[in-house]
């Protein structure tokens, strides 16, 4: 691939219940603080527009069409949607742009998942003859992840905990965030369990909300005159469906996709990880080799706020605005899909 | 500059009303496998894959493909879903191509498919939405008040559709793979068929149908190295609009005037009727044949009606623009396959390799898919040639 230009990046507030808003109204302002950060009017001023979003969410079949009119009537525009999370829409962006066809491009994520009661939604998504009629949830393929972990002697409780208490902390400075504040880890292990060995902080929330994101070729981005941080790699792997024939205390698609991104090609300042629920953040660090010197989800991470369908995009937003505002040098971000991380995707960015 | 992208292998699964005999794994699977042989390769040479099928709800299962992995080989490689609409299989076509012209992959695996024996199609394009108006008709109550327009604005004759409805069935009984197999079908059995929504009778309508269609898609080193004929990618494009807007035309829909003039720029084009040997156009309701000769420039705006009654899309009545040789999605329906099976017959074309619904020397085949409220666009343009 080629050197991809981050512009902008915004996200919504994560909130428990959007209310009457829909979701194009979830998207509208996102959309219009990203374009208009990137300086340009509409999505008519960008070669290529990807979405991601999930029917289901909403409860309807083509539910993803309404999504196209935040962004204008005419001219119709070259744009595509996948049924994932927006961190792959981005990805659909990236071949468009370097295989010469787009120059810039707009990216964004929705979700309103309130309506719904989101655990059970996701179970719709196992196999639809052994697994889905189980009404099998995503807090409870979690869970036996967790307790696999825990039996193994992997992790403690203690250890969740700590990534929960982190999360809420680090999200104090994250206006977005839903879930935020001090917590000590003996406060959080005194809570009853909620679906053993989860409790209910180790579980992200549910929220609804939108991002989106401008990213551009690197010379089209300095004809803007914006400054950009720098996608140098991403990739992303998928896992068997199976999750009796996994190990579910490992990631091997995490760990395949980050060697490809080319995490390992300089120092890890910040990583934001896509960790629903607090043990995956565990096993994700180790997949991405990440040590001690990185610092991991300062946002707080979506366990202080998930926006299906954004999240991933989110994280890789949020590497990108740190660099845009010189916080950082190189970060990374990783975005995951499917129950106990059956497929996930990893970005390298760096300053320009 | 893109790179070369060819397609050099081509399954597609036999379609019909309920394939009782498969799960939709297996449905998946058997496309693919048939992809992989007719390029004469194994799981191990694909290095990503792309699905697409049209919305979750319909058989009622959330992003698929994370249960088809396991079926389509795609375990430790990277998993991309496409979803546009009816559009949905030519946009994954197009995604799946953009891989191997990026330079960041040298050959794909990418497959649709429908399951509508499993499914409900009518009952997911109907269910109540919170913010906007109920539309308790399927997709053929949205179109036909669109079709009534076109018929007003022309003053085409009533038959208009009742001829494409038998030409796609006649085209049909060429391939054996068509889920309807009509070959003694006459225009009166046509007519006499039962009107669902005027001015759409039962056989002016498409079938429900279960199958999938898969292509393998190569850069041009391994192209090269390929069995049988690739067919090139000479030009792909996309494009969209919303549903409504103030002023929008929806007979005549500018996103599909837009997506032509885009291709055919790219595949060298200038007059399509001529320039192009055949075409495999989304058709699932009958008159949309004639609205999309004018919306895609084979025919002024008023007149693409007179094309059809003259026997110019006909290979029976050897025309000079064939049109969805293969009995289109007229004559089979695996909603989320269809726009990926046109794309795929115009390679077949272009390859030669058509069997009995071949156009002689096809060198040049357009593939076209639409979806949403005919607004979503996926067009390509395949040779025989590089350029």
């Amino acid at each position: 691939m080629r050197d991809i230009a981050i512009v902008s990046f915004v996200q919504s507030d994560c909130v428990r219940d959007a209310g009457a808003q829909n979701e194009v109204e979830l998207i509208m302002p996102v959309l219009r603080k990203a374009l208009d950060a990137a300086g340009i009017q509409s999505a008519q001023d960008v070669d290529f527009t990807c979405s991601g979003s999930c029917d289901y969410l909403q409860g309807a079949a083509f539910a993803f069409v309404s999504g196209v009119d935040p962004l204008g009537a005419v001219p119709p525009i070259k744009e595509s949607h996948v049924e994932m999370d927006a961190a792959w829409a981005l990805y659909e962006a990236v071949l468009k742009i370097t295989m010469g066809q787009a120059e810039s491009a707009l990216v964004y994520g929705f979700g309103k998942s309130s309506p719904g009661e989101l655990p059970i939604v996701l179970s719709q998504q196992l196999d639809p003859y052994y697994m889905a009629p189980l009404w099998l949830d995503s807090i409870s393929t979690a869970a036996l992840q967790a307790r696999t972990m825990l039996d193994n002697g992997d992790i403690t409780e203690k250890d969740m905990a700590e990534v929960v208490a982190r999360s809420r902390k680090n999200a104090k400075s994250n206006p977005h965030a839903q879930l935020k504040g001090d917590v000590s880890v003996d406060e959080l292990l005194a809570e009853p369990t909620y679906l053993s060995p989860l409790r209910k902080h180790d579980c992200c929330p549910v929220s609804d909300g939108a991002c989106a994101m401008v990213v551009a070729t690197v010379e089209k981005a300095k004809e803007w005159g914006k400054p950009y941080a720098v996608l140098k790699g991403i990739d992303h792997r998928i896992e068997s469906h199976n999750f009796g024939a996994r190990d579910l205390t490992q990631s091997p698609s995490t760990q395949a996709a980050a060697k490809s991104a080319g995490v390992a090609n300089g120092p890890v300042e910040v990583a934001e990880i896509y960790a629903p629920f607090s043990h995956q953040e565990i096993i994700l660090k180790r997949a991405l080799g990440l040590g001690d010197d990185t610092v991991v989800n300062p946002s707080g991470g979506v366990l202080a706020g998930n926006l299906m369908m954004a999240s991933g995009l989110s994280r890789i937003g949020e590497v990108a605005m740190r660099i845009i505002r010189g916080d950082i040098k190189r970060g990374i971000a990783h975005a995951t899909s499917g129950h106990a991380l059956q497929q996930n995707l990893v970005a390298v960015l760096e300053e320009a | 500059m893109a790179d070369l992208a060819a397609v050099v292998g081509i399954g597609q699964t036999k379609y019909q009303t309920k394939r009782k005999d498969v799960s939709i794994a297996g449905l998946v699977r058997e496309a693919a496998f048939n992809a992989l042989t007719d390029a004469g390769l194994t799981w191990d040479d694909i290095d990503a894959v792309v699905v697409g099928k049209a919305p979750d709800m319909f058989e009622g299962g959330i992003m698929p493909e994370l249960y088809l992995t396991d079926a389509l080989g795609c375990n430790g490689k990277p998993m991309l879903r496409v979803h546009t609409a009816g559009s949905v299989g030519g946009s994954t076509a197009i995604v799946a191509a953009s891989y191997v012209q990026s330079g960041m992959f040298k050959r794909v695996l990418t497959v649709t498919y429908e399951k509508q024996s499993e499914s409900n199609a009518m009952w997911a394009l109907s269910n109540a939405q919170p913010f906007s108006p109920h539309l308790n008709a399927g997709a053929g109550g949205f179109f036909a008040p669109i079709i009534r327009e076109y018929m007003r604005r022309t003053n085409a004759p009533y038959d208009v559709g009742i001829k494409v409805a038998t030409k796609d069935r006649l085209h049909g009984a060429r391939n054996p793979l068509a889920h309807l197999q009509l070959p003694n079908i006459t225009l009166k059995e046509v007519e006499d068929s039962p009107m669902l929504w005027e001015p759409l009778r039962f056989l002016e309508s498409c079938p429900s149908s279960d199958g999938a269609c898969a292509l393998v898609i190569s850069n041009e080193e391994l192209a090269a190295q390929s069995p049988k004929k690739p067919a090139w990618i000479r030009g792909a494009a996309m494009r969209s609009e919303p549903t409504m807007y103030a002023g929008r035309e929806q007979v005549n829909p500018q996103a599909g005037i837009d997506c032509a003039k885009d291709v055919y720029k790219q595949a060298g084009i200038t007059d399509p009727r001529k320039d192009l040997d055949c075409a495999e156009i989304y058709v699932p309701f009958s008159w949309y044949e004639p609205m999309w000769l004018e919306n895609l420039g084979f025919a002024d705006v008023g007149q693409g009606w007179k094309l059809t009654m003259e026997g110019a899309t006909s290979l029976d009545e050897k025309g000079d623009i064939p049109w969805n040789c293969s009995g289109g999605v007229l004559s089979s329906n695996p909603i989320g396959a269809s726009g990926m099976i046109r794309f795929a017959e115009a390679a077949r074309q272009v390859r030669g390799d058509a069997g009995d619904h071949q156009v002689d020397g096809a060198k040049l085949a357009m593939g076209h898919a639409y979806g949403g409220g005919a607004q979503f666009f996926a067009m390509w343009v395949v040779g025989s040639e590089k350029a």
